[in-house]
C-alpha cells in the first residue's frame, strides 16, 4: 500500500511540475509575443482574448508573477485553457476535448498491439538465438531508427497513392455523421488502419530488441536450466520460466517509453491529417496559436502520466518485490 | 584494484575463464588494443557514421548545385545531371541533402555532448552522494523522463523567435538527459560499495580523486552508450522539428527537405525521389549509431556476444545455443572445446534431475 501511495505522490508531483513548467516557459523566453500576435490578428482578437493572452504570457505588468500563477491555476481548474486563435472564438478546452478521443484510440490500440506482438517476437528470437532467427535482428534494428513520420509518408505513397487501398488522410468517412453508428465506426477503423500500422511497425522493433536481450540473459539463469533438466515441456520453460521473468524490464520500460511513443504518434497524426491532438498541435504551430499549443502539451502530458501510472501498477501487481521494497 | 571492474578487463577475464590457456599474452594485448573495432556490428556502424561525418564537413563544397537555386526543370526524376532529381521549383535534391548533412550532424553531436554532460553530473552526483540529495536528483530526472519530450520541445522551440541550430541543440539537451542520468546513478550506486572504492577511501584519497579516477573509468561504457542514445534522440527530434515547420524552414537539413516535399504534395505527385532519400539518410545514421551501441553492449556484457555474429559458426559446430551455457567462440575451434561445452551441459543434467526429484 505504501508503494502505491508513493507512486501516486510521484505522479501528482510530476503533474504539478509539468503544469508549472507550462506556466513559466513563455515567461522565461525573450521577446514580446503578445504584441506581434495582436498585430498579426489585427481586429480579430476580442479584448477578453487579449487579456487572457497577457495573463498567459505574464506580460500584465500590474500583477505579480505569484498572482498570475494563482489565476493560471484557477483558470486551469475550471477547465479554462484560453481561447484558440485558429478556431476563434472556440475555447481551447473544447477543441482538445473533441480531439482527445481520436488520439487515445489510435495510441491506445497501436501501442498495446505493438507491445504484445513485439514482446512475443522477442521471446521467440531470444529463445532461438544462434539460429536463422538472428538474421531478423538487423531488420528490426533498421526499423527502430526510422522516424515515425517518414514511415507514414512511405505508407501513404505506397498504400494510398500508388495502390489505393487506404485513405491518405482524415479520421472518418466524411459522408457519415460522427456517432455510435456502425457506418461511422467502421469508417473510423478503416481510416485509422494506416496510421496505426505505421506506429506499430516503428515501435515494435524496440520491444523486440529489448525482450530478446532479456531472454538471452534470463535463459542462462539456473532456474531455467533446472526447469529444462526436469524435462518440462519446452513451451512451459519458455513462457512459464524464462519469458515470465524477462518481461519485467519491458513492462517497467513501457511506462517510461510512453512519452517517446506518444511524441512520435503526434507527428504521425500530422502526416495523416488524423483529427487528434497531434494534428491540432500541427495547426497551432502553423498559425502561432500559443494557447492551443500549450493546451495540447498539458493534455498530452496528463494523459501520458495517467497511462504510466497504470503501467506502474500493473508492474507492481506482476512483481511482488516492488511492493515489499516500498 | 580499479582493474577489477574495468569493463575491458572484465570481458577479458570472462572469456579467459571459459577457455583457459587460450593464446599468449601477446595475442591478448593485441585484442585489447583493437577493442571495440573487433566487434563487427560496431565496425559497420562506425564506418557508416564516418561517411556521414565526412559529408557533414565537405558537403557544402561538393554539392553540385546551389540548393536554393530555382530552375525550370520542375520535378525531374533522377538523371545523370540531377542524381536525385529535382523539386517542383527545380532545386537539386542531392545538393539539399549534402548541404543539410552538416546541420543534422552538428545538432545531433552538440545536443548529445551537452545532454551527456548533464546526465553525468546529475547521475554520478546522485549515486555518489546518496540520501536526500539523491532523492531530489532522482525525482528531477524521473520527472523529465516521464514528461513527453517532443511536445515540450515543440512549445519551447515555437516560442523562441528564429530558433537556430544552437538553440535547438540546447532545448533538446535540456529535455533528453534524464535516461542517461538514471542509468549512471544505478551504476554509481553499485560501484560505491565495491572494495576498491572502499580501499581508496580508507587510503584517504580525496573525493574528487575517487570520483574521477576510481568511479568514472568504470562508467566509460555506460557514458558512451548514453551519449549515442541521446545523439539518436537529438537527430530524430531535430529532423522532426524541421519537418513540422517549427524551426527555420530556410536552413537546410533532412527534415527541411521532407517539409517541402510534404507541403508541395510530393506524395500525391508520386515524386518518390523527393522524400525517400532523406528518410533513408536518417535511418542510416540512426542504424549506424544503434549498431555502435550494440557493439558497446556486447563489449561489456559477454553473454550477448557471439550470438548473432556467429550463428553460422555455431551451426557448423553443431552447438545448439540454448539455455544453460554461453557458447564463446574464439579463433580456430578445436574438437575438444566443442566436446567440453557439450559435456558441461550434459553433466548438469543428472544433478538437476536429482534436485527435481
Amino acid at each position: 500500500m505504501k508503494y502505491f501511495l508513493r507512486r501516486v505522490a510521484f505522479y501528482l508531483f510530476t503533474a504539478w511540475a509539468a503544469i508549472t513548467l507550462n506556466f513559466f516557459i513563455p515567461r522565461m523566453l525573450p521577446g514580446d509575443p503578445v504584441h506581434s500576435l495582436i498585430n498579426k490578428f489585427q481586429g480579430r482578437l476580442s479584448t477578453d482574448a487579449i487579456k487572457s493572452l497577457y495573463v498567459l504570457f505574464g506580460l500584465d505588468k500590474h500583477t505579480t508573477i505569484w498572482q498570475d500563477y494563482i489565476t493560471y491555476w484557477q483558470n486551469l481548474l475550471h477547465g479554462d485553457l484560453g481561447i484558440s486563435f485558429t478556431y476563434f472564438p472556440t475555447p481551447v478546452s473544447e477543441i482538445l476535448a473533441q480531439a482527445l478521443p481520436w488520439t487515445l484510440a489510435l495510441v491506445g490500440f497501436s501501442t498495446i498491439i505493438g507491445f504484445v506482438l513485439g514482446t512475443l517476437a522477442g521471446i521467440g528470437l531470444g529463445w532461438r538465438r544462434g539460429t536463422w532467427a538472428d538474421n531478423l535482428l538487423p531488420i528490426a534494428n533498421f526499423f527502430s531508427a526510422i522516424p515515425y513520420f517518414w514511415l507514414g509518408l512511405i505508407a501513404i505513397s505506397a498504400l494510398a497513392v500508388t495502390v489505393q487501398v487506404f485513405p491518405a488522410s482524415g479520421g472518418y468517412d466524411p459522408a457519415t455523421v460522427p456517432g455510435w453508428s456502425w457506418e461511422f465506426i467502421s469508417g473510423a477503423i478503416y481510416h485509422g488502419t494506416l496510421p496505426a500500422l505505421t506506429i506499430i511497425i516503428s515501435s515494435i522493433s524496440g520491444w523486440i530488441l529489448g525482450m530478446r536481450n532479456m531472454m538471452v540473459t534470463v535463459s542462462s539463469e539456473d532456474y531455467v536450466t533446472v526447469a529444462q533438466a526436469k524435462g518440462l515441456p519446452e513451451r512451459k520453460v519458455m513462457f512459464g520460466y524464462a519469458a515470465r521473468n524477462a518481461v519485467l524490464p519491458s513492462i517497467s520500460g513501457f511506462a517510461l517509453s510512453l512519452g517517446f511513443i506518444v511524441g512520435g504518434t503526434l507527428v504521425a497524426e500530422m502526416v495523416f491529417s488524423y483529427p487528434g491532438i497531434g494534428y491540432m498541435l500541427f495547426q497551432a504551430i502553423g498559425s502561432k496559436d500559443y494557447p492551443l499549443m500549450q493546451g495540447a502539451f498539458l493534455v498530452v502530458t496528463i494523459s501520458v502520466l495517467v497511462a504510466s501510472m497504470i503501467a506502474d501498477f500493473v508492474y507492481a501487481f506482476l512483481d511482488p518485490r516492488t511492493r515489499v521494497e516500498g | 584494484m580499479s582493474v577489477q571492474a574495468d569493463p575491458i578487463a572484465l570481458t577479458d577475464a570472462a572469456s579467459a575463464t571459459v577457455q583457459p590457456g587460450g593464446g599468449s599474452t601477446g595475442v591478448r594485448r593485441k585484442r585489447r588494443s583493437l577493442g571495440l573495432l573487433r566487434n563487427r556490428k560496431a565496425l559497420i556502424g562506425l564506418i557508416i557514421l564516418a561517411v556521414f561525418l565526412v559529408l557533414a564537413v565537405i558537403g557544402p563544397w561538393i554539392a553540385p548545385y546551389d540548393p536554393n537555386a530555382v530552375t525550370r526543370l520542375s520535378l525531374e526524376p533522377p538523371s545523370a545531371a540531377h542524381w536525385l532529381g529535382t523539386t517542383n521549383t527545380g532545386q537539386d535534391i542531392l545538393s539539399q541533402l549534402l548541404v543539410g548533412t552538416r546541420g543534422v550532424m552538428v545538432v545531433g553531436l552538440l545536443a548529445g555532448i551537452l545532454a551527456t554532460f548533464i546526465s553525468v553530473v546529475v547521475g554520478v552526483t546522485a549515486g555518489f552522494v546518496g540520501g536526500l540529495g539523491d532523492e531530489l536528483l532522482s525525482l528531477l530526472s524521473n520527472v523529465f523522463l516521464i514528461i513527453p519530450a517532443l511536445p515540450l520541445i515543440i512549445i519551447v522551440a515555437a516560442l523562441v523567435p528564429s530558433a537556430g541550430g544552437l538553440t535547438i541543440a540546447l532545448i533538446i539537451a535540456a529535455t533528453g538527459w534524464a535516461w542517461g542520468s538514471r542509468v549512471l546513478r544505478a551504476q554509481t550506486l553499485s560501484l560505491r560499495k565495491r572494495d576498491f572504492v572502499e580501499a581508496a577511501r580508507a587510503n584517504g584519497e580525496p573525493m574528487w580523486r575517487i570520483i574521477f579516477f576510481e568511479i568514472m573509468p568504470n562508467l566509460t561504457a555506460i557514458i558512451a552508450s548514453g551519449f549515442i542514445g541521446t545523439a539518436i534522440f537529438a537527430i530524430l527530434s531535430e529532423v522532426t522539428l524541421a519537418f513540422i515547420g517549427v524551426t527555420s524552414i530556410s536552413a537546410w537539413n533532412w527534415g527541411t527537405v521532407l517539409f517541402w516535399a510534404q507541403s508541395s504534395q510530393a506524395l500525391v505527385l508520386g515524386a518518390w525521389w523527393w522524400f525517400v532519400p532523406a528518410g533513408l539518410c536518417i535511418a542510416a545514421v540512426g542504424t549506424a549509431l544503434t549498431l555502435i551501441n550494440f557493439g558497446i553492449d556486447e563489449f561489456v556484457n559477454p553473454r550477448l556476444r557471439n550470438t548473432a555474429a556467429s550463428a553460422g559458426i555455431l551451426r557448423k559446430k553443431r552447438i545448439r545455443a540454448r539455455i544453460g551455457f554461453t557458447p564463446v567462440y574464439r579463433g580456430a575451434p578445436s574438437a575438444a572445446e566443442t566436446r567440453d561445452a557439450l559435456t558441461t551441459a550434459d553433466a548438469l543434467t543428472p544433478t538437476d534431475q536429482e534436485v527435481g526429484a
